[in-house]
């Protein structure tokens, strides 16, 4: 427990942390809900994956998923942008509220709503073309753009992905031919050159080495001034260091939802105390 | 020492088979060309690849191929135009599209449209096909290019439309997620994303479907009208290399000029082959990486 806290202090600060700590933990009405999950349910096939999951996303903070393998935490935030669409057997039941509307209706625009709610893969997945047409892909495919300004919204999304000073003298190379944490740079700046509000980001560094690891982290750091964040981790260490707030889901159901160094330090179950120690999982 | 003896014997057995396969095409290539090599003591080559005449059987003869490299050319780029875009067309719909028992129903189909014996296509041809084109267009025999080549683009088709929709299932699951996730709709993400990734395994594809079509005789025999002059355009008699092989070989005499002739349209055919499958070939490769 002593270790998570420091290396949560490395990232955070430790004065920046106490003061927002002490403010939000007495009155969480300072900060914005930007997504409101209420009795979602989800089924593969005849399989539900997730039972009544009830969670208030908050804007501008980073809210990590926590559990074992299999809780459903990948397929919970898969419904945030209803990826799982995809797939003929996926079924949901509840509601997501994002800006007011229930964003499971039929009647939701899924190319607006997924312009809005960006995601990251487990896998790095840069498309099979250049650094810059990957960065492109989505600018290109909202809206005609005229040949400079794109250059110049490429050239901002790879900067705020920290991607730019390793990449601006080969923008015509292939993407795929990046190392693995670069190549999830570019992901990352390929889902917020469309403007985004929220990035979903699914174990975004389960497949690269901890030096990269590492500059994700830094980056999400920065990336939450401007982005809701919620991170899917199989990683606790991740958690404690990057997120403020953190939800722990077993079998399917969010056992405790809170501040992350409440559910580190302090958690009010017994499940999640015996998942942060380390007792299983 | 029994079990090593053992083993090797079964080894040198498996690296034999392997070896006779290598040297089975090599000894039908220096079959080919050693008959084929024959007619050029007697007759010129440039002649033979230039000569705008196939006339066997006149005094002199001539031996032209171009009217029948012509002929395989007009067919086999005819045939290709027609079942290209249709092939990738359902591989699309069947990779992508289709649901599930549709899927399976048409994989079948198309297993049962590969195994129509040409000859029966041919038949088709002769009794329906042609005619059709006739009334349709208007010309003065049905027997002609367009019939030849949209038979053959039948044929080519399952070929085009199984290798396609490998390729295109091939495609990692993520790229679709990634370009759907960023707000693409279906048919962007289908053109713009898993279409160019699986660009090498459909142009694999669309070479073994020219590798089937070129090398198909039975069809093209039948319902070509088997004119061996240049022709002027697809709606036209002509005849292919495959079809002069198959229809005049019983007609020679073994060891004569016309006979050896034959052979080196058959050299030709196997080079042609060769490299379209060649290509192919690297192509499959660069799609698996």
């Amino acid at each position: 427990m002593i270790v998570l806290d420091k290396n949560r202090k490395r990232v955070l600060g430790t004065e920046r942390l106490n003061t927002r700590e002490h403010k939000s933990r007495s009155d969480n009405s300072e900060l914005n809900v930007m997504v409101s999950v209420r009795g979602l349910n989800f089924y593969y096939g005849r399989n539900q994956a997730l039972f009544d999951n009830n969670i208030d996303i908050f804007e501008r903070q980073v809210t990590a998923i926590i559990g074992p393998s299999g809780c459903g935490k990948s397929t919970h935030i898969r419904t945030y942008n209803r990826i799982y669409e995809l797939y003929r057997d996926q079924r949901v039941e509840g509601q997501i509220i994002l800006d007011g509307q229930n964003i499971l209706e039929n009647k939701v625009d899924l190319i607006h709503l997924r312009q809005k709610v960006g995601m990251i893969f487990q896998k790095p997945s840069p498309f099979p073309m250049s650094i810059f047409d990957n960065v492109a892909y989505g600018l290109r495919q909202h809206n005609k753009i005229p040949r400079g300004e794109l250059e110049g919204r490429v050239e901002d999304a790879l900067k705020r992905a920290a991607l730019w000073d390793e990449v601006q003298n080969q923008l015509y190379q292939p993407g795929t031919q990046l190392s693995g944490g670069q190549q999830q740079r570019l992901c990352i700046a390929r889902a917020i050159a469309v403007e985004p509000v929220i990035l979903l980001m699914d174990e975004p560094c389960s497949a690269i080495d901890p030096i990269a690891t590492s500059k994700i982290e830094d980056l999400i750091e920065i990336l939450k001034k401007k982005y809701t964040i919620v991170l899917v981790t199989h990683n606790m260490q991740q958690a404690a260091r990057v997120s403020d707030y953190t939800a722990f889901f077993y079998q399917g159901r969010i056992i405790e939802f809170g501040k992350t160094s409440q559910i580190f330090e302090n958690p009010s179950k017994k499940q999640t105390e015996d998942y942060v120690t380390g007792r299983f999982g | 020492m029994f079990r090593r003896i053992n083993e090797k014997i079964i080894e040198s057995c498996i690296k034999l088979s392997g070896l006779l396969v290598i040297i089975f095409v090599f000894l039908i290539f220096l079959f080919l060309l050693k008959d084929s090599i024959s007619l050029f003591g007697q007759y010129p080559i440039g002649q033979f690849l230039f000569g705008r005449n196939w006339l066997p059987i006149s005094e002199p003869p001539k031996f032209g191929i171009v009217p029948l490299l012509l002929g395989s050319i007009y067919v086999t780029i005819g045939a290709i135009v027609i079942c290209v875009p249709f092939g990738v067309a359902a591989a699309m719909f069947i990779a992508e599209v289709a649901p599930g028992y549709l899927k399976h129903v048409l994989k079948s189909l198309i297993e049962i449209l590969a195994s129509i014996p040409s000859v029966v296509l041919g038949f088709i041809g002769i009794v329906w096909l042609g005619p059709f084109l006739r009334n349709t267009f208007g010309l003065k025999t049905g027997m002609c290019g367009l019939t030849g080549s949209l038979l053959l683009a039948f044929m080519a088709l399952p070929t085009i439309i199984s290798i396609c929709e490998d390729a295109l299932v091939g495609v990692p699951r993520t790229y679709k997620e990634a370009a759907f996730g960023l707000g693409a709709t279906h048919w962007q993400t289908l053109w713009r994303i898993i279409l160019p990734a699986a660009s090498s395994g459909i142009i694999a594809a669309v070479m073994l479907g020219i590798g089937r079509v070129i090398g198909e005789t039975m069809v093209v025999m039948m319902v070509t009208g088997n004119a061996p002059v240049i022709p002027k355009s697809i709606l036209e008699p002509l005849r292919t290399l495959t079809a002069t092989i198959a229809g005049e070989m019983g007609e020679t005499v073994g060891g004569s000029e016309h006979y050896f002739a034959l052979f080196a349209v058959g050299v030709v055919l196997f080079i042609i082959t060769f490299m379209i499958n060649l290509v192919a070939d690297v192509c499959m490769r660069r799609a698996k990486k």
